[in-house]
């Protein structure tokens, strides 16, 4: 198990090395210019832009940034913010808090809605029910969060005039109404990833519940005289879950990159919000440090995924 | 209109047969700024109207919070590394300038105790100096007093080539700054200055306190834990900053103006985009102002219609504007395109230039696309323009353009197309990514095409085409097509700078990397004379003469063909009072008179 670790890890260094190079190239051949504002400003003077881009290194060859990028990074050193002039840890930990509260929220609904009545569908397939679940899921899925995102703003803050769609991480009053305020402005942007979520994950897990409820050993529980809500807990669900845990774990990229989109529509200063700003400044240091986040999530959550399925399934082992 | 009429209106105003607003917008009719219409008047000795708030408190505070929404973020709050109008703003929240800018272009005095001229003898005869008497009681958010010491500091900070302070341009032109006493300053210049307000007012004139910054300056400037955590003069103090969300602020108790200001807090949200900041000002209420609304004149009007608030236009500098190549785009010499070694082998015929003026139907752009927030202009520099130029104006007339072209030879094809000698009369017309400008682009098309011109329709992302890229060569500097179509702003209430744009030295080119200012690569003597002599010019309206000069020369020759001048539009609810937008000034010039009903 630990030499497969250890095995895992080390190919995952030359990934990242090729990912991080093959966004550095992107990036720097993608057009546009940190200093775009002042460009296009009469009152400051070109050599001003001048300076300040071979002051960050601009001008330099791109193999030459790469390398000063790379040997930063091996330092944990991620850079500093060509338009904000502040190191890019600090910026991306300041929106960390944001954008976990909002994917977690919404992950934990996502299971909350979807595990249920996943089970209920595959427990009672094609009744009606069923049928009401799996095109409701269809309709999740099929639908962008940000088209989502823009119906319930529509909906519950312009026409019916409930809920706030301007997401404050900072909210100036106190005690209970602190709470509230926070609960009041997270419920939109939660239930929009939420929902969009526990559509698959509904789907999956009906597959799944359907997969186990047939087997043998759920009928022996239940000729042994198990009372059907335990036989479903223990028997069924657990294993069922196996391979919706899984899955779980290999969307947390996917469920990142929703998050891009339905921050930026409710304003969440997360992290998404920060790289769709950063990408239309040209901040190359903070794209570079966000979209670098973003690939090691997706080889760590693989990992995560085949461990977990190991961990979950002892008849599976690692060579 | 020359010298002469200028003085003519002046006199009127002396008399009393003309307003002072109504001398204003014919100046900015001319083409002018009101800033200078204001300078002109008060040359002339005719006082000016102070501002008047509607609400005057007898204490300070008690107005609870003010909620303002900018859908770029502010990402420092250092006013001299300002990367736009969202920082300077931000910073605009703590800091102050010496003066700033009313509605009118006024100089309001702010930091300064009152405002300089020529008749309280601080602005010299020559225009070799300036003296700032500065206000007394004023002291730093840390109680720190606010001295002659702090302005000197600002120059020597900006000036420092280490510090990259993008306001360096309001300042170098400034070869000395004596301290008189505590709080007096004498900015003596290196020539005769007439815009000696460049420095220290406006925008890019906030001072930052010498006691927290003077040990970073130069290389070390970016190191100032102050960048992120500004001590200021303001009406309000620092509480919060997260770069590119959001900006807090919480009532300065000791605020150096009695009685203000009336909120007790102040939040400055950023991020998002334009139309859902109208919304939550004007439909949901959630916010109390929200700045820079581009969005469609149609839209602001229906959810204007709610009652809740309403989008506040208010002109300034920005003119949408059809650039027309004056070298040959498709010829390349020595690796460059529109070389000005080359002529414009079709554009060189001033027939087709005028022709072309006559084809943009700016009324259509106005009614169809822009509505309030675009207004047709015969004119480059703008502001409000009830009133149309004596020199110049503009028509749509597809007839008249059909004419000239007939009388200069150009003759129809078989396919349509005009040609002379060979010629086709065949453009490439770009512009960047943007709903309006695309509609703006088939208006002109199609017009052209009645004229037997055909357009070829070019459009650029924005990224790449206001890009400052040398080696891409679709950016509006490069300009490798035939016309072009961008907004070009002025961003200070003075023009000098602003008509740079057209002298022969600015010429971008590859030798300076494309940084010119000048992409129409038009040369032209006499305006390059008209522009030297304004820069030193110290009687005011002699100088305005100047301006009305260039102004014309560059609309006569079709350099540019003007289309539309966008105001700025701020969207404000209206239960707040006194928020009024000054086009020559940041939203928050007048912040701490801001206040709202209950």
């Amino acid at each position: 198990m630990s030499k497969y670790l250890l095995r895992r890890t080390l190919i995952s260094i030359p990934v990242l090395a090729g990912i991080s190079a093959v966004l550095f190239t992107i990036l720097a051949l993608a057009p546009g210019d940190p200093f775009e504002e002042l460009a296009t400003n009469p009152n400051v003077p070109a050599e001003v832009r001048m300076n300040l881009r071979a002051k960050f290194g601009l001008d330099d060859p791109l193999p030459v940034r790469y390398a000063r990028w790379v040997v930063a990074m091996a330092r944990g050193d991620w850079g500093f913010s060509f338009v904000s002039r502040v190191d890019v840890d600090t910026l991306i930990l300041q929106r960390l808090p944001a954008t976990l509260l909002v994917l977690g929220s919404a992950s934990l609904l996502a299971i909350l809605i979807a595990i249920p009545i996943g089970t209920y569908s595959a427990l009672r397939p094609y009744s009606i029910f069923d049928q009401a679940a799996t095109t409701l899921a269809f309709i999740g899925f099929s639908l962008p969060t940000f088209f989502t995102g823009l119906l319930f703003i529509l909906l519950f803050s312009i026409h019916l005039d409930w809920l706030p769609f301007i997401y404050r991480a900072d909210i100036s009053v106190t005690g209970w109404r602190w709470y509230w305020e926070h609960v009041r402005q997270a419920i939109m942007p939660v239930a929009v990833l939420g929902l969009c979520q526990a559509a698959s994950m509904t789907r999956f897990m009906r597959a799944a519940v359907l997969d186990v409820i047939r087997l043998d050993y759920v009928n022996t529980a239940r000729a042994k005289g198990l009372s059907e809500g335990t036989t479903l807990v223990k028997h069924v669900v657990r294993n069922a879950l196996i391979p919706v845990v899984t899955l779980v774990a290999l969307q947390i990229p996917s469920i990142f990159g929703g998050a891009i989109v339905t921050e930026q529509i409710f304003r969440v200063p997360g992290i998404g919000s920060l790289l769709i700003a950063s990408i239309l400044a040209n901040d190359t240091p903070v794209v570079m440090a966000v979209t670098f986040i973003f690939s090691c999530l997706v080889v760590v959550s693989n990992l995560a995924a085949d461990l977990l399925y190991g961990w979950l399934d002892p008849r599976i082992s690692y060579r | 209109m020359g010298e002469r009429d200028l003085r003519t209106l002046l006199d009127e105003v002396r008399r009393g047969r003309l307003s002072r607003r109504r001398f204003v917008q014919m100046i900015v009719g001319l083409g002018l700024t009101a800033p200078m219409a204001a300078q002109m008047l008060a040359s002339a000795g005719l006082a000016q109207a102070q501002a008047k708030w509607t609400f005057n408190p007898t204490k300070r505070g008690g107005g609870g919070i003010v909620k303002t929404l900018w859908w770029q973020a502010p990402t420092l709050l250092n006013p001299h590394f300002a990367n736009g109008t969202k920082d300077q703003d931000a910073s605009r929240i703590f800091y102050e300038p010496l003066g700033a800018y009313d509605p009118d272009g006024n100089i309001v005095p702010v930091l300064a105790a009152e405002v300089p001229s020529l008749q309280n003898g601080q602005v010299a005869k020559d225009g070799l100096s300036v003296t700032w008497r500065l206000k007394k009681n004023v002291v730093w958010h840390d109680g720190k007093p606010f001295t002659a010491d702090d302005v000197v500091f600002n120059w020597e900070y900006v000036l420092d080539p280490a510090t990259s302070a993008v306001t360096v341009g309001q300042y170098r032109d400034i070869s000395r700054i004596d301290k008189l006493d505590n709080h007096t300053v004498k900015l003596v210049f290196k020539s005769p200055t007439p815009f000696w307000s460049a420095a220290f007012c406006g925008p890019t004139g906030m001072i930052i306190p010498k006691h927290l910054f003077q040990a970073y300056k130069g290389d070390k400037s970016r190191e100032a834990p102050t960048n992120l955590k500004p001590v200021g003069t303001g009406p309000y103090r620092f509480v919060d900053f997260k770069p590119g969300d959001i900006v807090r602020g919480e009532l300065n108790s000791s605020y150096h103006v009695a009685n203000r200001p009336f909120f007790d807090q102040i939040e400055m949200k950023g991020g998002g985009d334009a139309p859902s900041a109208a919304r939550a000002v004007l439909q949901t209420g959630e916010f109390d102002y929200a700045w820079n609304m581009q969005v469609e004149d149609e839209i602001l009007r229906r959810w204007e219609q709610g009652g809740k608030g309403r989008a506040d236009i208010v002109s300034g500098g920005n003119i949408e504007h059809i650039q027309l190549n004056t070298t040959d785009p498709w010829t390349e010499v020595d690796g460059e395109r529109s070389s000005t070694k080359t002529r414009h082998p079709v554009l060189s015929d001033p027939a087709v230039r005028q022709a072309l003026n006559v084809l943009v139907d700016r009324g259509s752009v106005q009614e169809e696309i822009y509505g309030r927030t675009g207004v047709a202009t015969a004119n480059f520099i703008n502001a409000p323009s009830r009133f149309v130029s004596k020199n110049t104006k503009w028509e749509f007339n597809v007839d008249k353009a059909n004419q000239i072209l007939d009388a200069a030879g150009w003759k129809r094809g078989a396919d349509g197309v005009r040609a002379k000698d060979g010629k086709k009369l065949k453009f490439v017309y770009q512009t960047s990514i943007n709903a309006p400008r695309q509609k703006t682009q088939q208006i002109v098309k199609q017009a052209c095409a009645k004229a037997g011109i055909d357009l070829e329709l070019k459009s650029i992302t924005a990224n790449v085409f206001f890009s400052s890229d040398p080696a891409n060569p679709d950016t509006f500097p490069h300009f490798s097509t035939d016309l072009q179509m961008f907004t070009t702003t002025m961003t200070q209430p003075d023009p000098q700078r602003f008509m740079d744009q057209f002298v022969s030295w600015e010429v971008a080119s590859k030798d300076n990397k494309w940084a010119g200012r000048n992409p129409t690569r038009w040369r032209n003597e006499e305006y390059d004379r008209a522009w030297k002599a304004a820069e030193t010019e110290m009687d005011l309206v002699k100088r305005a003469a100047l301006f009305v000069k260039m102004n014309d020369l560059v609309i006569q020759n079709v350099v540019v063909i003007p289309v539309v001048f966008r105001p700025r539009v701020a969207a404000i609810s209206n239960r707040m009072r006194d928020v009024v937008q000054s086009g020559w000034d940041g939203d928050f010039w007048a912040l701490a008179y801001w206040s709202k009903q209950a």
